[in-house]
């Protein structure tokens, strides 16, 4: 029987140069971060990176990680623009796909379906068709109109960040919203599922647990344990995003050693480390979530 | 006009958006549309469906900001992916704070400069606009309207599609496009003048005509007669002080 358990380093030593990589969550919520931390401190770069983008495209985009970027935002929504994402798009340090949030779901949609794209009128009459001459328009077989052809997103790798996953990867999202986790996943030749709690395979038989695991466990090639793993992201309903590191975070981008200080404090340090250096598992647990 | 008037008069005004959208979903994106929406869907048209601007529909509007002991009646849920399945459905009208938009109704969030590759000023990015824009009605909120929002030429990155028949694909109209009204600072206008053109509907009290033109970066369609916008009634100001206890709208037009 398969044991898909891990480190954060085994995942970073299956990543390579060049390689598509999807991260899960949205803006600041449900980020596998530790997993984002670890591919910081290894040398991994050039990489292509796929998401609905908050402080994990920020940080890769810092540290120079970034060779090209899959996105339709990069926000961290209560702080709405992104400052070290934004500074690398002004240096004009990365290559874009930019597109619609509904394309990009579209595209992930296609790669899990081994579809080579989806007919859609989105992005009909805009520039996204403008600056991505790779999108092109198709002809329909049934109608007289041309449609956008949403071209598929096939990943090498994605990495997600769940409540609760056991050894065999079965992994469990309880938050109110899945984003696009379980399409990060089906569209990736391998994912890697950071998860808050390691638990035994015994715990989805119990009441409406199994209601809550949203893929396949043959879609998860390995399970990191990794408590607090999304920290400063939230992952609701276990806690919320950290408003004050966010802060923290985002004022340094104003200073010219800014991010090298953060790198130095929250990211050139043992998981352990970190945690102890945000306040402890249990300050993180207590963060409120969100109101809106 | 003081500014907390003037904000209150400008959400009474925006309520009144969706008043002939039936069963749709309201979106309000900040919180001078999400009140507007709340005000409309508890007045005006109590067929909306609203969210909690998180991951539920509610069959009632949601107060900004802290609750206290308040519960959000919850209807179903409503995460990102469901969202995409209700706007591709055209059951929406959204109220939108884009930073450009120009004389065809398109509208920026994206970035501002004329080389794509580096930006002058990098924002958001396109996020759901061309989504959007091609599949439900929308509206826009303008907290300070100038020139340098409503552009002389073309916005720099089109990120939702308007009234120009050149960007067209093969087999569409105009009538697939469906941009409601803009509501800022000085006015309320939509896009009622001949071919689509931008016409002013109000002005707020104390704005002239000609000082809506003077901010607007392309020709307006003026009619010979233009409203002013009514002020708020004691049974909106109520709503307005249920849906924001905390006052979180004042400030909400900058400046």
């Amino acid at each position: 029987m398969a044991d898909k358990r891990m480190t954060s380093a085994d995942v970073v030593a299956q990543l390579r140069e060049g390689m598509t990589i999807g991260i899960g969550g949205w803006g600041p919520r449900r980020k596998p971060m530790a997993l984002v931390r670890e591919i910081l401190r290894s040398p991994l770069k050039e990489i292509t990176v796929v998401a609905y983008g908050g402080a994990d495209v920020g940080m890769l985009c810092a540290a120079g990680k970034v060779k090209k970027l899959v996105f339709a935002f990069v926000s961290l929504d209560f702080i709405p623009l992104e400052p070290y994402f934004r500074a690398a798009r002004q240096r004009g340090a990365i290559e874009t796909m930019e597109i619609d949030e509904g394309m990009l779901l579209l595209g992930l949609k296609a790669a899990g379906m081994r579809v080579p794209f989806i007919p859609t009128r989105v992005g009909l009459g805009t520039d996204v068709l403008k600056v991505n001459p790779g999108i092109k328009l198709v002809d329909s077989p049934y109608d007289a109109r041309q449609w956008v052809a949403m071209p598929a997103l096939p990943l090498d790798a994605a990495l997600v960040h769940v409540d609760r996953a056991d050894a065999r990867g079965v992994c469990q999202v309880k938050g109110p919203d899945l984003y696009m986790d379980d399409l990060f996943v089906r569209a990736a030749e391998k994912t890697y599922v950071s998860c808050d709690e390691l638990v035994d395979g015994s715990v989805f038989e119990e009441g409406e647990e199994a209601r809550y695991v949203h893929w396949d466990r043959a879609d998860t090639s390995g399970v990191v344990h990794a408590p607090c793993g999304a920290h400063p992201s939230s992952c609701a309903p276990l806690y919320g995003f950290d408003v004050g590191h966010f802060k923290e975070y985002a004022a340094g981008a104003r200073e010219p050693d800014g991010w090298q200080r953060y790198f130095e404090r929250y990211v050139a340090c043992t998981e352990q480390e970190y945690l102890a250096r945000v306040g402890g598992e249990a300050a993180v647990r207590a963060l409120p979530l969100p109101v809106f | 006009m003081t500014e907390a008037t003037l904000v209150d008069r400008v959400i009474c005004a925006a309520a009144q958006a969706w008043q002939d959208d039936g069963e749709v979903l309201a979106t309000g994106i900040g919180i001078v549309p999400r009140l507007a929406a709340s005000l409309c869907m508890a007045s005006i048209n109590r067929d909306l469906m609203m969210t909690d601007s998180e991951a539920f529909m509610v069959r009632e509007p949601v107060p900004v900001g802290p609750r206290g002991d308040y519960r959000a009646r919850r209807e179903s849920a409503m995460g990102f992916a469901r969202i995409f399945d209700n706007v591709w459905g055209g059951k929406r009208h959204a109220m939108v704070g884009p930073t450009q938009v120009d004389r065809w109704g398109q509208a920026n969030i994206s970035m501002i400069g004329d080389d794509y590759a580096r930006p002058k000023v990098m924002m958001l990015g396109v996020r759901g606009f061309p989504g959007n824009s091609i599949s439900h009605a929308n509206s826009f909120f303008v907290p300070q309207h100038s020139p340098k929002v409503f552009v002389a030429g073309e916005v720099d990155m089109v990120a939702s599609v308007g009234y120009r028949p050149e960007r067209l694909a093969r087999g569409w109209s105009l009538d697939e496009i469906d941009i409601r009204y803009i509501f800022s600072n000085l006015a309320v206008l939509d896009f009622g003048g001949p071919n689509h053109q931008v016409r002013l509907v109000a002005v707020h009290p104390g704005v002239t005509p000609q000082q809506v033109q003077d901010a607007t970066g392309f020709p307006l369609h003026i009619p010979g007669a233009v409203a002013v916008t009514p002020a708020p009634t004691p049974a909106q100001l109520a709503l307005l002080e249920r849906f924001d206890p905390h006052h979180l709208r004042v400030g909400a037009l900058g400046g």
